[in-house]
């Protein structure tokens, strides 16, 4: 049963709207139905229903909107030329990478390809980190030398800016995790463009004949670039196209269902099975990059009518509000909290210096002594330090 | 250089190439647990050239690793392993096939320690024969030491004896950079003396640093791997006709120990480079240009000889090099010069 404070909410201090809030009759979770898994060589999916706790369902809807709101951000200090190079947004494809997140362990690791801030932060580094990297500051977290596509963390290896080139990776990754036998997974992410390359199927390959702790993840957000799925692939059914492989096809822009398929994919893997496929079904409101308008290919329409039906940050406020897991004042403090940090983070991001010219060298090699690199000719030369 | 009984049968042991690779790999597979071997036939066929042979049944499935053939799958599988703190040594039967997986060896390996501000080493080895080997066509014989040797972030080894090769692959599976070593087919089967301290299994040889093979005063030949060889043989021929050649191994390709080669060019004003690989952008063509530039300030006044850049043609080349060698025919053009075999 709701029962109605909201008018004291709105205009009462902060603090004071807390404690009415923590005295205010909010459930601790609810049970949610979400939609079954389209299933390939598996007897079994993950579960229809899952209980949400209030706790996890504030934090999703944080982490969501402050992905969503870094993004925003990006787009915005691209258009001021504080940002250069490639830039390629994530915005409406929150639901994957907090999903994901959500469904496995921080000693889990995880790849994925140039559409990496998203989960750049949710694999745990600050938006300050994320958002100086892309200015190319040396407060950035690969202190302003990799820029967008370039982004590393603790079980994070990347921010890949070659299509494809990370699913071998991800799937040595998961090699390196059965080799050190510590029941630890890999999430390795590709996007529908990248599905068909030819790496990719080599790599299905080796993680099945060895049994590989490998996630393979298909983002599948119906646009390679500028190309529709359908132009692209003569079979659009992502979660088959691993054939041996098991496969789960997933409503990507439900967070729980993300979560939920993401659990089931990992203990899949954690139980020795070898390789599973998740194809999560997921949109992207920006086009390919900065530079692309997302117009000349898609309608308006579509982008319009995804975001009104199909909003992750909205599904997932709908069913908290109508669940009594969180009011929607509460939520809007999260925002304005959210918005504030982003704003932090650019202050930061723009203000903060560029590296230093005499760092142009540096981090050649690992753990060598210093030496010169040879600059635009004989005579300009560069330290080199690791 | 007392022979230590036990370790050796003769005064000086003779190694072959072969051997000594697989020893450098089986003394660091025992050293380190992180180590592994994967390529194609390492395992089960002791590997394509025998180069593994022993290991898999010492070491079993989980440390050698038999591959499908996937050059691009294997080889981003490696980086991956490197990235998440294993230790690859990643065979390439030949670096022909490399080819096919060469975006992982540069975009993967060798620019990610960079592009990620000094936080993801990515300790790998690529190693496998370059170059020509016996008639076995153009596909097969690609010499790749100057694709390589061009990108930043790598180191390019390139043994030419034993004590190369061990010493070599064990500084590279140690050296926390990817490390592509270029054998040669043709040099594995090939015995050298083992010095006693290349026996031991801390025997490193440092990457960057060339070798003196031959002192000489009249003339500096410069060159990498099987071509040293022949350099050797060519500075014997020539001795007994008073000339006195230096030859140097280079042993590294990337990073180029240039001070060595200037240091021996200063010395004697004249210089040869040999290799198995095509003229134009060539690792000569480097050497060529390095010591030109390094040369206008030091010896602007002193060096007017030619630098002559041999290049072999996949042919009989003995017999182009001997004459190349000898006085009569070498020309004499102000600054520098490059010329590939118009003798032939």
């Amino acid at each position: 049963m709701i029962t109605k404070y909201n008018l004291l909410f709105v205009t009462s201090p902060l603090s004071a709207s807390r404690v009415l809030v923590a005295s205010r009759n909010f459930a601790n979770d609810a049970t949610f139905e979400i939609k079954k898994c389209d299933l390939h060589r598996l007897e079994e999916g993950p579960p229809v229903t899952t209980v949400l706790t209030r706790e996890d369902g504030l934090k999703y809807y944080r982490m969501m909107q402050t992905v969503r709101r870094m993004e925003l951000k990006a787009d915005q200090l691209y258009k001021q030329k504080i940002i250069r190079g490639f830039c390629h947004l994530c915005d409406g494809q929150e639901a994957c990478c907090v999903g994901l997140e959500a469904g496995i362990n921080p000693t889990d690791h995880l790849i994925t390809a140039y559409r990496a801030h998203g989960f750049t932060f949710t694999r745990g580094l600050s938006v300050r980190e994320i958002l100086a990297e892309l200015t190319g500051r040396k407060g950035g977290c690969a202190k302003g030398k990799g820029g967008s596509m370039h982004m590393y963390a603790k079980n994070f290896y990347g921010g890949n800016g070659i299509v494809g080139a990370q699913v071998p990776l991800g799937a040595g990754i998961a090699l390196a995790c059965k080799y050190n036998g510590k029941d630890e997974v890999c999430l390795t992410l590709y996007g529908d463009g990248a599905a068909n390359q030819g790496q990719i199927f080599e790599a299905y390959n080796m993680a099945a004949l060895w049994k590989l702790p490998c996630i393979f993840i298909c983002e599948n957000n119906r646009y390679g670039m500028g190309t529709s799925v359908e132009r692209a692939a003569a079979s659009t059914d992502y979660y088959k196209r691993g054939d041996f492989i098991p496969g789960l096809r997933v409503d990507g822009m439900d967070i729980l269902c993300v979560r939920e398929a993401t659990r089931f994919a990992a203990a899949y893997c954690r139980s020795g099975k070898g390789p599973i496929l998740m194809e999560l079904q997921t949109y992207r409101y920006h086009g390919h990059s900065m530079s692309d308008p997302g117009v000349s290919y898609r309608t308006r329409e579509e982008i319009q009518e995804v975001r009104s039906k199909s909003d992750p940050i909205m599904l997932l406020k709908d069913r908290m509000v109508n669940n009594n897991l969180a009011s929607v004042e509460e939520l809007k403090e999260i925002d304005v909290e959210v918005r504030k940090e982003i704003e932090d983070a650019a202050q930061f991001a723009t203000a903060d210096p560029e590296p230093p010219l005499e760092e142009l060298g540096y981090h050649i090699y690992s753990s060598d002594p210093p030496f010169e690199v040879r600059g635009a000719n004989q005579w300009i030369k560069f330290k080199s330090v690791s | 250089m007392a022979a230590v009984s036990g370790l050796v049968r003769r005064p000086l042991q003779q190694v072959t190439v072969r051997d000594a690779i697989n020893q450098g790999m089986d003394e660091e597979l025992e050293r380190d647990e992180k180590v592994f071997l994967l390529g194609e036939e390492v395992a089960q066929y002791d590997g394509a050239y025998k180069v593994s042979r022993g290991l898999w049944k010492k070491y079993g499935d989980k440390r050698i690793i038999d591959t499908p053939i996937s050059e691009m799958g294997f080889a981003g599988i490696a980086v991956g392993a490197a990235m998440a703190g294993l230790r690859p040594i990643c065979e390439f039967m030949t670096f022909n096939f490399s080819m096919q997986a060469i975006d992982q060896v540069i975009n993967s390996a060798a620019k990610t320690y960079y592009m990620s501000g000094g936080l993801q080493p990515v300790p790998i080895v690529f190693r496998g024969p370059n170059g020509a080997s016996a008639g076995v066509a153009a596909q097969h014989s690609q010499c790749f030491a100057s694709w390589y040797g061009h990108c930043p972030g790598l180191k390019v080894v390139s043994p030419w004896s034993s004590e190369d090769a061990k010493g070599l692959i064990k500084s590279a599976v140690r050296d926390n950079n990817p490390v592509v070593m270029l054998e040669n087919e043709l040099m594995y089967g090939v015995p050298f003396e083992f010095p006693a301290e290349a026996q031991s299994k801390d025997f490193l040889i440092p990457i960057g640093k060339a070798k003196i093979e031959r002192q000489g005063t009249h003339i500096t030949v410069v060159s990498h791997s099987r071509p040293v060889g022949h350099c050797m043989e060519a500075a014997t021929v020539l001795s007994k006709e008073g000339i006195e050649c230096e030859v140097i191994n280079m042993r590294t390709i990337r990073p180029m120990d240039i001070e060595t080669i200037e240091a021996s060019v200063m010395k004697t004003n004249h210089l040869i480079t040999v290799e198995g690989g095509w003229p134009q952008f060539g690792v000569g063509a480097e050497i060529c240009a390095r010591i030109m530039e390094g040369i206008s300030e030091k010896l602007v006044l002193e060096y007017s000889q030619a630098v002559i850049n041999i290049v072999y043609l996949n042919t009989y080349w003995i017999r182009r090099l001997k004459p190349a060698f000898s006085p009569r025919s070498c020309v004499q053009f102000p600054g520098c010069s490059r010329c590939s075999c118009h003798w032939c």
